[in-house]
């Protein structure tokens, strides 16, 4: 999956998150973090958004993410959402997801 | 008696003004002083008497600088504060900014309570104004801060009946105690229900005008000789200062507190209401307490529906009062309030007009060593938590980030005074568990506590298995307490533990006396 | 809880602390909303975030039902590839009006779960009737499926329609309730009410639950917790009618012992009617904690 504009998904309600995916063209991944969890689950944040990448085949993204202590499910959701409409796919292979 | 029976009971002769012949001693009487006049040895007794043009006798000082100036007060001495007027309070920030300009240094801070608004403070602490601090609770970036390391010596975190405890054994020596109060008159009758600042109950002021060395009053409004009823009395003041403004009215107290309409805190309440409806305590004439927050007071809605279907009464209610309790006794199905803390502006009308909503000082209310506190005659106790872990041990003081923002309040005095007592909470927050493996910081022994409370089920100590047959039997969802841990970190998966420092940046006390845990500097 | 649906809860599909904490108050079944709760352009972030929940979160058994968007919209075809891949327990199909369109979505659903290799007839369907021509079709559209347990009323747009608007006494759903109760109780299907809107109003609740409990429908769909509490006391059976289905379950395990096809109670026969009705009392009992 190729990331050539913007994405953005979630909100900033307790339990949610809201996360953007930028373009990085051949620079590679970088997180920008910020949790009211960090210092219990900021690893564990982490490790799902890198799985959900490298599940979709994002190698080249700028991904940021302000978390207010969202579930790992809603992050994954969230961080999808943002990925596909910053890739600009609208037909989505469920099966593999 | 005389052990020297027989001996010339008289040592010697005075005479005293009035020319009248006084033995120096008699018996056991072994020194007699001779009167001197009238006004000679009570020096605060006016001496204007018959002199009608002379000002009225008063304590009324103009500025706090001098009543500062006048108590004495010097380095390394120990100042007191109340929390009545809670987030509004103006009077801790005003007077630390007076004694810091008189350049007064190294005083410990014995405050009944800190707030969020008390953020001032940090800059009093780095100029060494303050080098100590004993408080029952630490909020905002004052209690960051001091979770960072702000300050050399650790903050001590006691209960309210703890404070009680330490002030009356003279653990806590207060030497000028500072009370803001709505209403005295020149004299220093003070109460808390009159005036533009009401804040209800003085309970925990009480115990300082009792026992501090010096007593000074800061109040609004001044009213009439005397000022009766009155919490505070003439006796125990020394200097009153007339300021604008002691507190934020819109803060001391809120309106009246509604019911929720969260429907979590809801849940929490009628899951609460159930264990209550089917533990036996539940019975004519029991008694109860509850907390501020929305679950709690929700409690007592179903707790009043129930009293009305099955014509119970309850004998009392005790600590923080709230519009709740103060409807269910105006509609006389509680008989009396014990208020040491009104929480809204039904409960301090309340207090100032209902024949059998009393006031009660902190040490009535919790003292462990008194000769009785009222927590010890409570029923049932429903008390909130930030953490409890499997054997039960609650934390009310740090988050699960191990920064300071909370109380220990009455939690750990009413949960092991009760016959019952509730723990409530959601069993998730966000992302962060309420039921843990090990609590960050135990406040309240886990063999006080008796139930657990949340969205997500109940557990029943296993010390009460009196309590867990009667639930059981209610069918109501019942897990054991590993259980509820389960299923907190099923959903929110695993934390990591948090990383401290080695420094103790707080002791937490135990009502007694005892330190139950410390609080760690956070990374 | 057997298969009770007194309360069907609304959960909005954009919202993940809703999503979250959806079985908590324990209504008989959640019904995540991907339709008119979600807005045009969070159509795609709320089918994330209802299929990721429905794979990931333990919903400890309270059936899960998503209401998906027509398949006269955008977004139709891929709700149903989403969720059938989510497996809640039950698509429901917005705005009915022919067998067609539950044909239509189930043909869509058989080849989704072909496709991820679940068993056939693994998700199930149910159906909204909000329109005139719904309530006309109502008997056909309840027979359209095998796969269908149930069909609701959707009051707001077909009030609307109806040129009126709704009424504490519920005169002008009177006809659509009791058409799409019979059509329902013709095809052997479940028949849910439509939401009462004024969270604040419990009184009016009641009064609108008693009526349709009596009309004979199964339960309603909510938008609140709140009215959870409520709707489940109406439909708690009174003790005597727990007592004598307790009574009538035993006559027939005493008959079963006994190798007799007949049951018999106080000397006289109990037939089959009266066996089901009290079959469903004691589950209704069983679910208000008044018999176990």
């Amino acid at each position: 999956m190729t990331i050539n504009s913007v994405g953005m998904a979630g909100t900033l309600e307790s339990s949610d998150v809201l996360i953007q995916v930028k373009a990085n063209s051949g620079k590679g991944i970088e997180i920008d973090l910020e949790s009211i969890v960090e210092k219990q689950y900021g690893k564990q944040i982490r490790k799902v958004v890198q799985e959900e990448l490298e599940k979709l085949g994002v190698n080249n993204a700028v991904i940021t993410i302000q978390d207010k202590g969202a579930l790992d499910c809603t992050i994954r959701a969230r961080l999808e959402a943002a990925l596909f409409r910053a890739a600009g796919i609208e037909t989505y292979a469920w099966e593999e997801l | 008696m005389s052990k020297e029976k027989g001996k010339d009971q008289v040592s010697g002769m005075h005479t005293n003004s009035l020319g009248r012949t006084i033995p120096k001693s008699l018996g056991s009487f072994t020194e007699l002083k001779p009167f001197d006049g009238a006004v000679k040895n009570t020096p605060r007794i006016r001496k204007d008497k018959g002199n009608r043009s002379l000002p009225r006798l008063n304590k009324l000082v103009d500025t706090i600088e001098q009543a500062v100036l006048k108590s004495g007060l010097k380095d390394g001495m120990t100042i007191s504060f109340h929390h009545h007027f809670r987030s509004g309070d103006l009077i801790v920030n005003m007077v630390m900014d007076v004694i810091a300009r008189l350049g007064i240094k190294d005083l410990t801070l014995a405050s009944s309570s800190l707030q969020a608004v008390h953020t001032p403070l940090i800059k009093h602490i780095k100029n060494g104004v303050i080098t100590k601090i004993y408080t029952s609770g630490l909020r905002g970036e004052l209690a960051e801060a001091i979770s960072r390391g702000l300050m050399d010596n650790p903050v001590l975190i006691h209960s309210h009946g703890g404070r009680a405890r330490a002030i009356e054994m003279g653990q806590i020596e207060i030497d000028v105690a500072f009370l803001g109060v709505p209403s005295s008159d020149v004299y220093g009758n003070a109460n808390g229900y009159t005036g533009k600042s009401a804040c209800g109950s003085l309970g925990y002021a009480q115990v300082d005008a009792q026992y501090a060395e010096k007593v000074i009053l800061i109040t609004d409004n001044l009213v009439e000789y005397p000022n009766t009823p009155f919490s505070i009395h003439q006796d125990q003041v020394d200097h009153i200062i007339l300021v604008d403004s002691v507190g934020d009215p819109k803060k001391i107290s809120t309106g009246a507190t509604r019911i929720t309409k969260n429907p979590r805190d809801l849940l929490i309440a009628q899951n609460a209401f159930d264990v209550i409806r089917c533990s036996g305590f539940l019975e004519e004439g029991f008694s109860f307490q509850t907390g501020s927050g929305g679950a709690s007071l929700a409690v007592s809605r179903y707790m009043r529906e129930y009293m009305i279907e099955k014509k119970l009464t309850a004998s009392f209610a005790l600590g923080g009062i709230t519009s709740q309790m103060v409807q269910l006794h105006e509609e006389g199905l509680i008989k009396r309030l014990l208020d040491v803390q009104s929480f809204d502006e039904d409960a301090i009308r309340s207090i100032g007009q209902n024949r059998y909503h009393s006031e009660i000082d902190a040490s009535y209310y919790a003292n462990p060593l008194n000769k009785g506190c009222a927590v010890n005659k409570i029923n049932i106790v429903i008390l909130s938590a930030l953490e409890v872990d499997v054997n039960f041990n609650v934390n009310v003081i740090t988050g699960s980030d191990g920064v300071i923002r909370g109380a220990s309040g009455g939690h750990s005095d009413t949960s092991i005074g009760s016959g019952l007592s509730l723990i409530i909470a959601p069993l998730i927050r966000g992302r962060t568990a309420t039921v843990v493996d090990a609590v960050q910081t135990v406040v309240t022994p886990g063999e006080s506590v008796d139930v657990v409370v949340t969205d997500r089920g109940i557990a029943v100590n296993p010390r009460r298995k009196d309590v867990y047959e009667n639930l059981k039997k209610c069918g109501l969802p019942l897990y054991t307490i590993e259980e509820l841990r389960d299923k907190a970190q099923r959903i929110a998966g695993a934390p990591e533990p948090v990383q401290f420092e080695e420094k103790i940046v707080g002791l937490v006390e135990y009502r007694d006396g005892t330190i139950i845990d410390v609080i760690r500097q956070v990374k | 809880m057997g298969n009770l649906r007194r309360t069907m809860l609304y959960v909005p599909g954009s919202n993940a602390g809703m999503v979250k904490d959806a079985n908590i108050y324990r209504s008989d079944s959640i019904m995540f909303d991907l339709e008119d709760s979600v807005s045009m352009k969070e159509k795609d972030t709320a089918r994330f975030l209802i299929f990721n929940a429905l794979r990931t979160l333990d919903y400890e058994g309270t059936e899960t039902v998503v209401r998906i968007n027509g398949l006269d919209t955008p977004f139709g075809k891929d709700d149903i590839r989403a969720m059938v891949r989510a497996r809640p327990d039950i698509i429901r199909l917005p705005k009915t009006e022919s067998p067609k369109d539950v044909e239509d979505v189930e043909a869509l659903v058989l080849a989704e779960e072909r496709k991820n290799g679940y068993e056939e007839g693994t998700i199930k369907l149910m159906a909204a009737i909000e329109s005139p021509l719904g309530v006309i079709n109502a008997y056909p559209i309840a027979c359209a499926s095998r796969r269908l347990i149930g069909i609701a009323i959707g009051a707001e747009d077909f009030v609307t329609a109806m040129k009126t608007k709704r009424s504490p006494e519920g005169t002008e759903l009177l006809f659509a309730r009791s058409r799409i109760l019979i059509a329902a109780r013709a095809a052997g299907i479940n028949a849910l009410d439509t939401v009462f809107s004024d969270v604040n109003d419990e009184e009016g609740l009641i009064r609108e639950t008693e009526h349709i409990k009596q009309l004979g429908f199964d339960g309603k769909s909510i938008i609140s917790p709140r009215q959870i509490a409520p709707i489940h006391r109406i439909f708690s059976p009174k003790e005597e009618e727990v007592v004598f289905a307790k009574r009538v379950a035993e006559a027939i395990k005493r008959a079963e012992a006994e190798g007799s096809g007949v049951i018999s109670l106080d000397g006289k026969m109990v037939d089959k009617p009266i066996v089901e009705r009290a079959y469903r009392v004691l589950d209704l009992a069983s679910a208000s904690g008044a018999y176990k």
